[in-house]
C-alpha cells in the first residue's frame, strides 16, 4: 500500500476541491457545499486511515465506508479517482447520461460500497457491515459519513440504538456538522442542538473536532479505533462550501454550481489560495 | 379433493425451516422487529442467538442493517408483519433494490385473514407496492409445504431481493411433500376448459372448493396457483386465455396492482379475453374472525362460485 504522509493531505484535499468544482460546473448541477465541507475528512480517511487497496476493491478485509450523505457524491468520486479506483478522466461525466457517475452516490462505481442519496439510510447499512464483521471476527473498520441535516431522519436514531445495543466498536460515524441544509440553517429548519450530547445519551462514545484540521481528524479516528464496546460518533465541525469564498456558509450553494465562468474561475483561485 | 383437509401454519413452517437451514448454512442471519414470536423467527433466534438480530420496533433500521449484512455477503432473512415492512418502502427501494442486494423479506400477517387486529394491520396493497420495485421478486406461498420449499430456495443465495408474503391463519395443505418450487412457474391444481381461476394464497383453496361446486352446474373450471407473482407465469396466463376464453383472478389483496392487474395487462397485450378480478375493491379491512371476513367482504368460496358462474354465462360482444 502506498503511504501518504500528513504533508500530502493538504495538496490532495485542494485537488479534491478543484475536482468538485470542475464536476459540478461541467454538469451544471450538483451539490458543492456539502462536498467541500466533507473533503478534508474523506481525504484523511482514504489517503491515510482506511485499510484499502484500490487495485483490489472487493478484498474481504478492506475497511468499509458508507457515504450516507449521498449528495456529496462529487467529493467521494473525486477522492476515489485520485486514490486510484478509477480514471480521473471519468469525473467529467458526472451526472451525464453516458456516464456511470450518477448524481448521487452509486454502488456500481469502483470503491463505492452502497448507493445513497435518499437520506438517513447509510448509518443502518454501515451497521449491517459492522454486524457482519463482528460475526466473522474480522477486525476491519466500518465508517459512515452523515450530514448534520440528515440527522433529522428517524432512521438515524433507530440505527443509533442498534449500534449501541450490539456494542459496535468497529463502527465510526462522522457527522459533517456544517450547520446548513437545503432550505437554510439547521438550527432554524429543525434544531439539532448538541449532537454529541444526544449521541452520548444513546450510548455512543463521542468526539468533537474541527473537521478541517488534519491532525484533529486523524487523532479522532485513531482514538475511535481504541474504544471498546461502544461505537464512536465524531462530530466534525465544518464550514459548508469550505475553500470557496462566496460558497462558504451560504445555503444557496448546497445544491447549486458556480453560476458562470467568472464564479468558476474564482472558485478555483480561492481553492488554490487556501 | 374429498380427502380430509389438513390445516397448517405457513409462518410456523417458515420458522422451522429457517432454523433447520441455519444448522447447515452458517451464512444465514435473521433480523426481526420485535415480532419474532409471531413471525416465528424466534425458533431460529433461540437456536442461533449470535446470528439473530432483534432490531426492536424499528423497521427502517432493520431494513438498512439487512442491506448491510447482505452487502457484506451474508444470506439475510428479515421478518416483520407485512404492514410494518411497508413503513420502509423507500428504504427497501434504495438500500436493497437499487443496491441490488438479495435480502429475503419474509413477512407474515398479510391481508384480512389477520382478523381481529383490524384494518390498521390488514395490509391489502403490499403485493402491488413490492411488485413495482425494480429487482424485487414477489412470492406468495399457498401452503406450509410451498412455504418450506420457497425458504429452501432462498437459502441458496440469490442475486435479487425477494418479498415472501405469509399470513397468520393456518391454511389447507394442497401440495404433496415432494413438491418443488419453481420461480416464475404456476401450478395447475385442477384442470378444466370452460373457465380459469387464477389465485394465490388462501384464495387457491377457496377457488378449488368453488370449482367443485361449479362442476354440478356443468362448468369445468381450471384452478391455477400463481404463487410466483413476480416473475409471473406468462405462458400459463396466455394458455388459459386461449384454452378457456375467460379468466377469473382471486386474491386476498386489493384488486388494484395485484394478480388481477398483472393478468389483465398480460392478456391485453398477448391474447385479449375478458378478465374478472375478485379481491378487495379499494377499501380497508375490518376487525373480525379472519376466516369469516372473506364472506363478509363477498370474496369467499360461494362468492367466487357465483361470480365465476355469472362471468362464465355472460356474453361479450
Amino acid at each position: 500500500m502506498e503511504a501518504y504522509s500528513l504533508n500530502d493531505l493538504k495538496p490532495l484535499a485542494k485537488e479534491v476541491r478543484k475536482k468538485i468544482i470542475e464536476m459540478v460546473y461541467t454538469a451544471k448541477s450538483g451539490h458543492p457545499g456539502g462536498s467541500l465541507s466533507i473533503t478534508d475528512v474523506l481525504t484523511v480517511l482514504y489517503f491515510k486511515e482506511m485499510n484499502i487497496d484500490p487495485k483490489n476493491p472487493s478484498d474481504p478485509n478492506r475497511d468499509i465506508l458508507v457515504m450516507s450523505k449521498g449528495h456529496a457524491s462529487p467529493a467521494l468520486y473525486a477522492v476515489l479517482s485520485l486514490r486510484g479506483y478509477f480514471s480521473e478522466d471519468l469525473l467529467s461525466g458526472f451526472r451525464n447520461k453516458n456516464s456511470d457517475l450518477e448524481g448521487h452516490v452509486h454502488r456500481g462505481i469502483p470503491g463505492v460500497e452502497s448507493s445513497t442519496g435518499s437520506l438517513g439510510q447509510g448509518l443502518g447499512v454501515a451497521i449491517g457491515f459492522a454486524l457482519a464483521a463482528k460475526l466473522d471476527h474480522n477486525p476491519k473498520r466500518i465508517y459512515a459519513i452523515l450530514g448534520d441535516g440528515e440527522m433529522e431522519e428517524g432512521n438515524i436514531w433507530e440505527s443509533m440504538l442498534a449500534a449501541s445495543k450490539y456494542h459496535l466498536d468497529n463502527l465510526t460515524a462522522i457527522v459533517d456538522r456544517n450547520m446548513i441544509q437545503l432550505d437554510g440553517f439547521t438550527e432554524n429548519i429543525m434544531p439539532l442542538g448538541d449532537i454529541s450530547e444526544k449521541a452520548r445519551a444513546f450510548g455512543w462514545n463521542t468526539i468533537i473536532i474541527n473537521g478541517h484540521d488534519f491532525n484533529e481528524i486523524i487523532n479522532a479516528i485513531e482514538t475511535a479505533k481504541s474504544v471498546k464496546n461502544r461505537p464512536t460518533m465524531i462530530v466534525a465541525n465544518t464550514v459548508k462550501g469550505k475553500g470557496v469564498s462566496y460558497m462558504e456558509n451560504n445555503p444557496k450553494y448546497h445544491g447549486a454550481p458556480p453560476k458562470n465562468e467568472e464564479e468558476y474561475i474564482r472558485a478555483l483561485n480561492d481553492i488554490e489560495a487556501m | 379433493m374429498q380427502k380430509t383437509e389438513i390445516l397448517e401454519s405457513l409462518r410456523e413452517a417458515y420458522g422451522e425451516e429457517l432454523a433447520a437451514l441455519g444448522e447447515k448454512n452458517r451464512d444465514i442471519v435473521v433480523l426481526d422487529a420485535d415480532l419474532s414470536s409471531s413471525t416465528k423467527t424466534d425458533i431460529f433466534g433461540k437456536k442461533f442467538p449470535e446470528r439473530f438480530y432483534n432490531m426492536g420496533i424499528a423497521e427502517q433500521s432493520m431494513v438498512t442493517a439487512a442491506a448491510g449484512l447482505s452487502l457484506a455477503g451474508k444470506t439475510v432473512f428479515a421478518s416483520t408483519f407485512a404492514v410494518f415492512l411497508s413503513n420502509t418502502y423507500n428504504v427497501i427501494r434504495q438500500s436493497v433494490c437499487y443496491n441490488e442486494v438479495p435480502v429475503n423479506f419474509v413477512v407474515t400477517h398479510a391481508g384480512i385473514s389477520l382478523g381481529e387486529d383490524g384494518p390498521t394491520h390488514q395490509i391489502l396493497e403490499d403485493v402491488g407496492i413490492m411488485s413495482g420495485l425494480p429487482n424485487m421478486k414477489v412470492i406468495v406461498p399457498v401452503d406450509s409445504i410451498e412455504t418450506r420449499r420457497v425458504i429452501d430456495y432462498l437459502a441458496v443465495k440469490k442475486k435479487n431481493p425477494y418479498y415472501v408474503r405469509l399470513t397468520r391463519e393456518k391454511f389447507p395443505v394442497l401440495n404433496e411433500e415432494s413438491y418443488e418450487f419453481k420461480e416464475g412457474k404456476s401450478v395447475t391444481f385442477r384442470d378444466g376448459n370452460d373457465i380459469t381461476i387464477m389465485a394465490y394464497g388462501i384464495m387457491v383453496s377457496f377457488a378449488l372448493k368453488a370449482a367443485e361446486a361449479l362442476k354440478s352446474k356443468n362448468i369445468d373450471a381450471r384452478v391455477i396457483n400463481m404463487s410466483s407473482i413476480k416473475p409471473i407465469d406468462r405462458d400459463a396466463i396466455i394458455k388459459a386465455a386461449r384454452d378457456t376464453g375467460k379468466i377469473v383472478t382471486a386474491e386476498e389483496h386489493s384488486i388494484y396492482n395485484g394478480l388481477g392487474s398483472r393478468v389483465s395487462e398480460i392478456v391485453s397485450e398477448e391474447y385479449p379475453v375478458p378478465v374478472k378480478r375478485i379481491g378487495m375493491p379499494d377499501i380497508f379491512g375490518k376487525s373480525g374472525k379472519g376466516m369469516e371476513l372473506f364472506d363478509y367482504f363477498h370474496i369467499g368460496i360461494s362468492d367466487i362460485e357465483k361470480i365465476t358462474e355469472n362471468f362464465y354465462r355472460e356474453e361479450f360482444k
